[in-house]
């Protein structure tokens, strides 16, 4: 991955400046450590940050056509990009260099707009045309490279991470409120929102076109799902297993195209293990993988790492993280997400991604995505329990099935089980509802919400159902309930989330490359295809996954009990049960009252409440990473914006 | 201090993080009203436990004991007479 920002004159007049461009790059020098490059002219200025891992001599971007007339700056790997040569050399086109950004010019003089129909990869481009004097912005399917834009003075600004637009803004940015809002309902804005107002985000799948002054965004993917039982495939549940597995071996080996090594990370889960034992048996490169370990054994998998690693013999080193290290590594991790966090699990995904930087390597797989393409979430086991519960609310049996998903319920009768059924039950009159499945996390979440500020409140026009509602497809309504899951969390929790402010920016923090193979657009909309009832057999999650690749597994690794990656919060910003200095200032009265997001009264409480070891809920430990990270957060981008972006970098 | 003035001040400490009285009144729902969720519960019941000196069956772990100030008033007062 790379870091890419410029600059294009929609209706101003002034020529595009390389210093400019140079004060915008700069500030994405961690994606892009090894060399820049820049191309102006009077309407559009165009610059690159490099992370070189394909043809490490030749691939300097910008890149252009044969007759310069086409120039692109990209961040991200087009996978295929060997065939698609093959092919644009077949049909006459001429290349110069080896590298995989060159195909994306010449996908574009032969496809035209369809050219993005043609790339398996990860990618963010910027695309100029000179002789039509256009741009084209173009990110891929699912969102695993980010690309923001913003307008001001005429002027089109647009780069891999928003502190690479604010150089180019003559004042400060402001809390987009409503984004806030979706962020502690959703733990992300709906897309395009982001955090800074007015500052929005290209969507996975879509493309912006800049032409004669206007800008037109097009869809050019989306996932698909059935509408009606034929289109789910007919084929053996043993033949489906077998495309699945030939198809991840495809995914796994063009991710492994690279001319420096290329690790992988292990967790101890499911994914990861398929995803090294594929390495192992069909990658042909040597096998190294890294790992996470916590000190508190509640996060630690660390059991289930060394069985993987015994069985498979991979050359693995693992880096420890103390809950002081999160605490102590928090204020560093908002100035990469750019965004409030609910939780502190991105910063060891930072920590993790620094050691295999220090071990020389710039290229990791990770089994991102697998939950939501096959099925693995326990929020989608959740949803067919209450989806078959809200057939008969009444019934007492029912219900007692969500013991067999969260084992330490305790559902005998009378001890909390009024109260379980409340959180659980929540929208049991909602169960055609699209968002159904998520009713329980977003009511959770939104507790949050009741820390707001007055002033903050009475910014919030839109509710936040309301408008992420708008932004689904209505054909959503006809899908499968379990489909329907899906899509909400591709769309708000893996897009606005785990592929951003956990994945790209963890990774990219330390100049790391992540790479999916279970986001190859091939295996979605091939899972997408799977029914349900394979995905998730009765209760037995990515059942499909376990039948196609368990044969290379452990067993004791194929039946675990599913473990969500968590990390420690609260106790993160706690020593000796007083918070750290910078926790206890941001959270304080005074720095409340000046970023004004938040209750100063109410706030100050909730800390109170922690230091004497009376929180112990969800919500009380979301609030504090919440409010928290949107301080952080006011303080890097807001507070300090002439300070971080005014001065020259 | 009565039963009822430090439930209504735990909970408006604990669960609204204000002091001002009429945020709650003594017959609000928690659950219907979002004050308290399931994992909240086991927090109330801890202060109860620890500030009057009672124990909670698991069979007296529903809304009618514990739902409102005013139940769990009458729950501990209840309790306390029972000895």
């Amino acid at each position: 991955m790379c870091g890419i920002a410029g600059i294009f004159n929609l209706s101003s007049a002034e020529p595009v400046r390389e210093p400019l461009l140079q004060q915008m790059i700069t500030r994405l020098n961690h994606r892009g450590p090894d060399g820049t490059g820049f191309y102006t002219d009077n309407h559009v200025g165009l610059a690159h940050a490099r992370l070189s891992i394909i043809d490490l001599e030749g691939g300097k971007q910008p890149i252009h056509n044969e007759d310069k007339t086409i120039w692109v700056i990209f961040n991200g790997e087009i996978f295929n990009y060997i065939e698609l040569r093959e092919e644009l050399e077949r049909r006459g086109h001429r290349f110069y260099t080896h590298s995989d950004t060159e195909v994306i010019v010449h996908a574009y003089e032969e496809y035209g707009d369809d050219f993005a129909q043609q790339f398996n990869g990860q990618f963010a481009i910027a695309l100029w045309d000179s002789n039509k004097k256009r741009l084209v912005l173009l990110r891929d399917r699912v969102g695993i490279a980010p690309l923001f834009y913003t307008q001001q003075n005429g002027r089109l600004l647009f780069a891999s991470e928003v502190k690479a637009i604010l150089p180019a803004l003559a004042h400060s940015p402001t809390l987009n409120a409503q984004a806030l809002d979706q962020l502690m309902t959703f733990w992300s804005p709906v897309s395009p929102e982001t955090l800074f107002k007015n500052v929005y985000e290209v969507s996975p799948g879509f493309m912006l076109i800049v032409e004669h002054g206007e800008m037109t965004s097009r869809r050019y993917w989306d996932w698909q799902f059935p509408v009606s039982q034929d289109e789910y495939f007919s084929a053996s549940e043993q033949q489906l297993a077998d495309e699945l597995h030939d198809l991840l071996i495809s995914a796994t080996q063009i991710r492994l195209r690279s001319d420096v090594p290329v690790g992988a990370y292990l967790s101890g889960g499911l994914d990861s293990s398929v995803l090294v034992s594929l390495i192992h048996h069909y990658g042909n490169v040597p096998l190294r993988t890294f790992s996470i370990r916590f000190e508190e054994g509640e996060f630690d998998e660390g059991n289930y790492q060394n069985e993987l690693i015994q069985h498979l013999g991979a050359d693995h080193s693992r880096v420890h993280c103390a809950n002081q290290d999160i605490g102590n590594a928090f204020q560093k991790t908002i100035w990469h997400t750019e965004s409030t966090v609910m939780r502190t699990a991105p910063v060891p995904m930072g920590i993790l991604s620094g050691h295999v930087r220090s071990q020389n390597y710039k290229v990791v797989l990770t089994g991102e995505g697998a939950d939501e393409v096959l099925g693995g979430y326990d929020l989608f086991k959740e949803a067919k329990i209450r989806q078959f519960w809200a057939k008969y609310p009444d019934s007492e049996f029912r219900p007692l099935l969500l013991k067999k998903l969260y084992p330490y319920l305790d559902l005998s009768k009378g001890r909390g089980m009024t109260y379980i059924k409340s959180f659980f039950g929540a929208g049991l009159d909602q169960a055609d509802a699209a968002w159904f499945s998520h009713i329980p996390r977003w009511n959770t979440t939104a507790k949050c919400k009741e820390f707001f500020a007055e002033s903050l409140k009475a910014q919030l026009s839109n509710d936040a159902i309301a408008t992420i509602e708008k932004s689904l497809p209505r054909v959503i309504s006809r899908w499968h309930p379990f489909n329907r899951a899906q899509y909400l969390e591709a769309k708000s929790l893996m897009g606005g989330y785990l592929l951003c402010s956990q994945g790209d920016r963890m990774l990219l923090s330390n100049s790391v490359e992540g790479r999916f193979p279970f986001l190859d657009h091939r295996v979605i909309e091939f899972a997408n295809r799977v029914h349900p009832k394979l995905k998730m057999k009765v209760l037995n999650e990515k059942y499909l996954l376990k039948k196609a690749m368990g044969k290379y597994l452990p067993p004791s690794i194929v039946n675990r009990y599913k473990q969500p990656y968590r990390a420690p919060d609260i106790p993160a910003f706690f020593m000796d049960n007083k918070p750290l200095e910078y926790v206890s200032e941001l959270l304080g009265e005074s720095a409340l009252r000046d970023s004004g997001y938040f209750d100063a009264a109410k706030v100050p409480r909730l800390l109170k409440k922690i230091e004497q070891g009376r929180a112990i809920g969800y919500k009380d430990n979301m609030a504090l990473v919440g409010i928290l990270s949107t301080q952080i957060w006011h303080n890097h981008f807001i507070k300090n914006f002439n300070k971080n972006f005014k001065s020259g970098g | 201090m009565s039963i009822e003035q430090k439930v209504r001040d735990y909970i408006l400490d604990n669960y609204l993080f204000t002091d001002d009285q009429s945020a709650l009144s003594n017959e609000d729902s928690f659950l219907n009203k979002g004050i308290i969720d399931s994992t909240g519960i086991m927090e109330v019941i801890f202060f109860l436990e620890e500030q009057f000196g009672i124990q909670v069956q698991d069979e007296e772990m529903v809304p009618e004991n514990l739902d409102s100030v005013k139940n769990i008033t009458s729950y501990i007062q209840r309790k306390q007479a029972a000895g």
